[in-house]
């Protein structure tokens, strides 16, 4: 009984309970809700987002931050949209946007680690270089030439209801979830986080795990933007704009400290759940888009208002009782 | 050459180069553009840096005490529309009352960000992305789907960017300009001559250092943050004079462009250093570029963004590396002679 009160202290316990209150009154609020269609919908509508927030836990972890991952969504579907355009079969097209995606990534991580300079400039900087190129190749136009497989991959299931793309968070999931808990990799995240330096007297190549973690944050960007494309099945120079925030919010939400060093992905996979449940439940009860990002970037500022409170609070009765 | 090296403080230098990169700009694009450089293109880009550059100062009073505000596009949106509706409801409310009215809603947003920043000790970044969707929220909610509509706007709102404080032939030195130079001129004494302004650079560069000398730490970030919010309802009027239809997503994207002109103006994005004069310098660089791209046929438009954010790169870059190596020499010099 102990062990499930102190889980239920954790942040993660605290999460599980918003999640379980979340559920209830949404079911209770319309009955479409647990049905495996809507599931598998309100899944699929955020997808890119869920996709993009796995890797930004280990940026996040590492106490840097990506800004630009959103602007690099936009710039592999638009590569993608040209390069089809121009008459190139699809499967190297989409190769060469992968590796578009990681160089952005390297670029990004070439100047935090090599001129040591903030992530969150170079990414801010990034954020509008990456977005201004995907204007300039497609410029104002939507581009609409996919072949129809490569359109039906988006939007058709593959494995009973189930699309690729959350097959591919699926997996991608368990990936991040063996290299955070049971590789060297994952703990050198978490040392960087802490303490940078008593990282680096340690012996390990803290610039090489940076360098590592934005070219993949790149990369997964661009796959993001690549199942995204699919999804509309067009492309537009302002795809996936201000998405960054949503990742964000999710990522910190789910406990993973700005400062680097504490978090877990479990917390990230609860705060993923809340967020879209939450969303889910705001549109099955006609609240508009606008109203919810507002709800979310409360419930944001309460996720680090409430432990603070509750410290503030602690320390002032420990005071007291002194 | 040492004496000279003594008064060039590495900050000053940084804006002198700034100061000459803008006027390169301005060379480079006169031999590509025809009728470049003529008296439009001053009153264009000095009015939309009237807009830019006083969002920036606010900005900047944040950074330096080691935070960042987001929220200050969703902050000007929310006071460009809101004074634009009971303007345009009453058009009686004189000029003074509908600034004041536009400052007060900018301090009294502004004050919840430092209320939560400093006093509940949540990360800067994590409330201001908070707020930044909240006072988006408010916005709509408010607004209910109406614009304000130019029509409907008192006339001395609608002639308030034209109007002239000086004029040489062509030459005009709007109101609007006039109005942020006092700002620039305002904020740069205050941080440089008043204990608080000094306050605020200490705090910054080093938070420690600052509460163990006795400063009112949390006071003083709550302060600056008050301060940036007051700018950006003020930024919100001067938004809805030039602008006058003002929808729901008005402003939308400003907090990343005051963020990049006071990097650019060589803010220190980690607190501590930067000054007004840079932050305003940054501002007309971002503005004179994107003005300048856009009128430069050979290219499209469309590269405005990405060689921005080149920009900023470049800039931050050439700060880190380039100063770094100028303050190491610049010591090494004038400690010599000392000894």
């Amino acid at each position: 009984m102990s062990i499930v009160l102190n889980k239920l202290k954790s942040w993660e316990g605290f999460l599980s309970l918003i999640l379980i209150s979340v559920i209830l009154v949404n079911s209770l609020n319309s009955e479409s809700f647990l049905s495996i269609d809507n599931q598998v919908n309100l899944f699929e509508l955020s997808i890119e987002k869920i996709i993009v927030a796995l890797i930004m836990v280990f940026i996040i972890l590492n106490a840097e931050i990506d800004l630009s991952v959103a602007s690099m969504m936009g710039l592999s579907a638009c590569t993608l949209g040209l390069l089809v355009e121009s008459g190139i079969p699809m499967i190297p097209a989409l190769g060469l946007c992968l590796v578009i995606g990681a160089m952005g990534g390297a670029f990004n991580g070439y100047w935090i680690t090599v001129f040591k300079l903030p992530s969150l400039v170079v990414t801010l900087a990034m954020l509008i270089g990456f977005r201004g190129l995907a204007r300039v190749l497609v410029e104002d136009r939507s581009i609409r030439v996919f072949p129809s497989w490569f359109e039906s991959l988006g939007q058709q299931p593959i494995l009973g209801p189930i699309p690729l793309s959350i097959i591919i968070f699926l997996g991608l999931l368990i990936l991040a979830l063996i290299i955070l808990q049971f590789t060297g990799f994952g703990r050198y995240v978490y040392i960087i986080g802490i303490n940078q330096n008593v990282a680096l007297y340690s012996g390990i190549n803290v610039s090489r795990v940076k360098l590592i973690l934005f070219t993949a944050s790149g990369f997964i960007s661009a796959l993001a933007g690549i199942l995204f494309a699919a999804r509309l099945g067009a492309v537009r120079g302002d795809m996936g704009l201000s998405f960054e925030l949503d990742i964000i919010t999710m990522v910190l939400l789910g406990g993973v400290s700005i400062f680097g060093g504490s978090g877990s992905i479990y917390g990230v996979i609860l705060s993923i759940l809340i967020v879209l449940y939450l969303r889910n439940g705001m549109s099955l009860s006609n609240i508009t888009g606008h109203v919810q990002t507002g709800v979310i970037g409360v419930l944001l500022i309460l996720s680090v208002l409430i432990p603070n409170l509750k410290k503030m609070i602690q320390d002032f009765w420990n005071q007291r009782l002194k | 050459m040492n004496d000279l090296l003594r008064k060039l403080r590495p900050e000053r230098l940084r804006e002198l180069v700034l100061l000459l990169l803008i006027l390169v700009v301005l060379i480079f694009f006169s031999t590509v553009i025809e009728y470049y450089l003529n008296a439009r293109l001053f009153n264009r880009v000095s009015t939309s840096v009237a807009i830019m550059g006083v969002l920036a100062i606010g900005q900047t009073l944040v950074i330096l005490t080691r935070n960042i505000d987001l929220s200050v596009g969703s902050m000007v949106g929310f006071t460009a529309y809101f004074v634009g509706q009971h303007l345009s409801q009453n058009n009686e409310i004189t000029p003074l009352v509908a600034i004041f009215m536009a400052i007060g809603i900018g301090a009294l947003m502004g004050s919840f960000n430092g209320f939560l920043v400093a006093f509940c000790r949540i990360p800067a970044i994590i409330v201001t992305l908070g707020t930044m969707a909240l006072y988006r929220t408010l916005l709509v909610e408010y607004s209910d789907a109406q614009t304000v509509l130019t029509v409907n706007l008192p006339k001395w709102l609608l002639d308030l960017p034209r109007v002239n404080v000086l004029s040489y032939e062509r030459l005009n030195l709007r109101l609007m300009v006039a109005g942020m130079f006092v700002v620039v001129i305002l904020f740069q004494l205050i941080l440089r001559n008043t204990s608080f302004g000094r306050k605020l650079y200490a705090v910054g560069s080093n938070p420690e250092a600052a509460k163990n000398s006795g400063f009112p730490n949390q006071k003083i970030i709550f302060t600056a943050f008050v301060l940036c919010g007051a700018l950006a309802g003020l930024t919100g009027f001067m938004f809805l004079a030039r602008f006058g239809n003002i929808t729901v997503v008005a402003g939308s994207g400003l907090e990343l462009k005051s963020v990049a002109a006071a990097v650019v103006g060589g803010v220190n994005i980690f607190g501590g250093s930067g000054s007004i004069f840079g932050a305003v310098l940054g501002a007309i660089m971002i503005d004179l570029l994107e003005n300048s791209l856009i009128r430069w046929l050979q290219i499209s438009e469309f590269w405005r963004d990405a060689m921005l954010g080149m920009l900023i790169l470049t800039s931050v870059a050439t700060d880190s590396v380039i100063m770094k190596h100028f303050r190491n020499y610049r010591l090494k010099k004038t400690s010599h002679t000392n000894s």
